[in-house]
């Protein structure tokens, strides 16, 4: 190398200054624990908190810090049948059933609705926030004054709540330290440890790696639960601006990458969607718009031209009140669903068309000054405030810069490029940059009704499950994996770790930091994307996909033995890069099985281009075995009769529906 | 006024500056490194003194770090120009930005 970067070092022992932490590059520790919780988000540590209070002994893995502070937060607690609603936890899952053409997770959803309110009650009981204890909403359409809950979206069915989630995180995490859960701050899931082969694998453990320290762990368990999340990034780089884009921090393609090379069974891999260019993304709910936080503001053009609303028939709405209401014809408004008989009142759907005649002007605002004053201060400042990654880098940073909402109209980016893919929140969106799509429910790990995968002694929670996201059903269905996982755990036998395993994934996660020199994790992640941007961009078919896969068996090979990394840090970013190839591959897998094109799932194939033809109407499955890729087959609504199996698996839990 | 010294400096990775300490305020407690879900910032080898950005480009813009501070105002987050959204007055059509 001849650059600048190695002129500089040479000067100093090859470094700027002494690497801060101690190195432990070998060194090895073993843990034992009756659950094993991957991940400290929301899912994981409500996990944690549930076994631990089964009296099992849990620990909880996390890369950075469990307790997420003011970055972590929730504005809506969703589909949540409660005291105030009549909505039925078969209607929470009808609607999206209704809406995703069937291709949702039924057991999982189900669980988010049955259990959701318990759940959030828990949260309260631990410290959280979840209803205007300070009447500072009193007199709001949207609460209810016996519970002073407040609801968002649909204000007369009221089972979708607002929040103050900011305050969720550190209560989990408070209670954790409560219940004597044993955190491991700052440690990688690098792997999963298994026993037993074919269909009687048990997963038995995991190992980490200390992205500070490079200290190796091995947690032996005789339960695990997989609260790793989904993926990120598989499409979407910038090298410049590598943190800026992730919705979730730290979630790259972790767990499905364990899980895959373990055997773990997917489904739904090959959903994705448009999405802005990597680098493009401005703060999330920082720009002006009219949906999710900042439902239902009224949106103006550059001269003040209030732009329509219109229902689900496209009938232009009289009143504000009745973005909030059903309108005649529907039973209760559900956010985000595209299902007409749920679907959200929204801006005209001709706008761009009467954008590009003049009769309304770009840029376009959020008129937040025009609405009722609860609104107001419930979008800005309840909403936006306590979202995820919205208290400082939105709410406080824009204020101490002088926004103010009563006067300030905050601008949208929709539609300045004049394209057709434009995201009213985002901006630009293009169909080679693509995501599994934030809210959009993507590809993740098949279950049963005890939240357990194909694997024996492995259970999963929040987004690692398919079809599985929001905040509630993280919380929710880890606090139902947790019990299900201490209970199989007291009654389990000690595992045994194969220490083959152990030596293979020490060799495997120490080899960069044994090169001093040679390709950085960035030039990897880039080229990595490059290849799924051109081989399983936006129109597919199986000669693109192979060469696809070809590619990565390639980089594996070939590119992989010439990675270095400098210290602990970077090996946890090229160790994450490693991760999003094989979950790349996993990505192709799924996209080689499904011989359909699919409108539900994002999925265009040119070589079979017919859209969503009933034979193709299934969950496709896939999963290694042997080393060998096994296709298989589920259909749609698996699951079965939701609330008959989930009594029958739950026969001695009690809660608010029960 | 005199022209600066040209001295060879490379590009260096930008933005370059996503959060800015106040080297008055700061007491180098390091709440803000431990709570990082990023890891971006490492503690400083001179006690009491701020932490050291060390991946700049890494960070994720989250503001756990301004959260958990004790001392308001000793680091604050700087979101880099093109992320900066413009607002505009409604009664006077004045313009601001962050």
């Amino acid at each position: 190398m001849s650059n600048w970067f190695e002129e500089l070092l040479k000067g100093g022992n090859g470094e700027l200054f002494q690497w801060p932490y101690p190195i432990r590059y070998g060194v090895q520790k073993e843990v034992s624990a009756d659950v094993l919780v991957l991940g400290g988000g929301p899912a994981g540590c409500m996990a944690a908190v549930s076994a631990a209070k089964r009296g099992a002994k849990v620990v909880l893995v996390e890369k950075g810090h469990p307790k997420g502070a003011g970055g972590s937060g929730c504005d809506h607690w969703l589909n949540t049948p409660n005291p105030c609603s009549k909505i039925t936890p078969e209607e929470c899952v009808q609607w999206e059933f209704d809406s995703y053409g069937g291709y949702i997770n039924g057991i999982s959803r189900y669980i988010g609705a049955r259990e959701g309110y318990d759940a959030l009650l828990e949260l309260e009981q631990m410290g959280a926030k979840i209803r205007d204890t300070d009447d500072e909403f009193k007199g709001a359409p949207f609460r209810d004054e016996k519970t002073k809950f407040l609801f968002a979206y649909d204000y007369e069915n009221k089972f979708m709540f607002r929040v103050w989630g900011t305050t969720f995180k550190p209560a989990m995490y408070k209670q954790c330290l409560k219940l004597g859960v044993q955190i491991y701050k700052r440690v990688m899931i690098t792997s999963l440890l298994t026993g037993g082969a074919g269909r009687t694998v048990r997963v038995t453990g995991a190992t980490g790696i200390n992205v500070r320290t490079g200290e190796f762990f091995i947690f032996r368990a005789k339960a695990t639960i997989d609260c790793l999340s989904f993926y990120q990034g598989n499409w979407l780089f910038s090298s410049e601006l590598t943190g800026l884009p992730y919705f979730h921090p730290n979630v790259v393609s972790d767990g499905p990458a364990v899980a895959w090379r373990a055997g773990a069974e997917f489904t739904m891999m090959e959903k994705s969607t448009a999405a802005p260019p990597p680098g493009y993304a401005f703060p999330h709910y920082g720009t002006g718009n009219p949906r999710n936080t900042w439902y239902p503001c009224t949106m103006v053009d550059a001269r003040g031209k209030e732009i329509p609303w219109v229902d689900y028939r496209g009938r232009p709405l009289k009143d504000l009140r009745d973005r909030t209401r059903p309108a005649e014809g529907q039973k209760f408004l559900a956010e985000r669903a595209p299902a007409p008989q749920y679907r959200c009142p929204r801006l005209i759907d001709d706008l761009l068309e009467k954008v590009r005649r003049g009769e309304f002007m770009l840029p376009l605002y959020a008129d937040l000054p025009s609405m009722p004053e609860y609104e107001r201060r419930a979008i800005w400042g309840l909403m936006v405030g306590e979202e995820g990654r919205s208290k400082v880098p939105v709410l406080r940073t824009y204020t101490e810069a002088g926004f103010d909402p009563d006067k300030d109209l905050l601008q949208s980016y929709y539609l300045l490029g004049g394209e057709p893919h434009s995201g009213l929140m985002e901006g630009t969106l293009l169909p080679q940059f693509r995501t599994y799509g934030p809210f959009a429910s993507p590809g993740g790990l098949v279950v049963d009704w005890d939240l357990r995968t194909n694997l024996e002694g492995f259970y999963a929670a929040g987004n690692a499950l398919f079809a599985g996201n929001y905040y509630h059903h993280a919380v929710t269905t880890g606090r139902y994996a947790g019990r299900k996982a201490a209970e199989y755990a007291l009654a389990a036998e000690e595992p045994k770790i194969d220490m083959a395993q152990v030596e293979a994934e020490k060799a495997r996660v120490y080899a960069p930091v044994r090169r001093r020199n040679g390709i950085d994790w960035k030039e990897l992640r880039a080229g990595l994307c490059r290849i799924m941007q051109n081989y399983c961009g936006g129109i597919k078919n199986e000669g693109l996909l192979k060469i696809g896969l070809i590619w990565l068996k390639d980089v594996e090979e070939n590119v992989f033995p010439e990675v270095y990394a400098p210290n602990p840090h970077a090996l946890m970013r090229v160790l994450e890069s490693f991760n999003m190839l094989y979950c790349d591959r996993l990505i192709l897998h799924a996209s080689l099985a499904r011989k359909a094109s699919s409108k539900h799932l994002g999925f265009e194939r040119q070589d079979y281009a017919e859209e969503d033809p009933p034979e193709w109407h299934k969950f496709v499955t896939v999963r290694q075995e042997d080393g060998e890729v096994r296709v298989g087959e589920l259909p749609i609504g698996y699951w079965g009769p939701l609330a008959e199996n989930y009594e029958s698996h739950n026969r001695d839990y009690r809660g608010y529906l029960k | 006024m005199e022209f600066q010294k040209a001295r060879a400096v490379p590009n260096l990775p930008g933005p370059g500056r996503p959060v800015i300490f106040d080297a008055e305020l700061c007491n180098g407690c390091n709440r803000c490194v431990e709570i990082c879900p990023m890891d971006v910032l490492v503690p400083n080898r001179r006690k009491g003194a701020p932490p050291i950005v060390l991946y700049p480009e890494e960070c994720w813009y989250g503001g756990l770090c301004v959260e958990e501070c004790p001392n308001p105002g000793a680091i604050k987050l700087n979101l880099p120009l093109m992320q900066r959204v413009r607002w505009k007055r409604k009664d006077t059509g004045e313009h601001f930005r962050v």
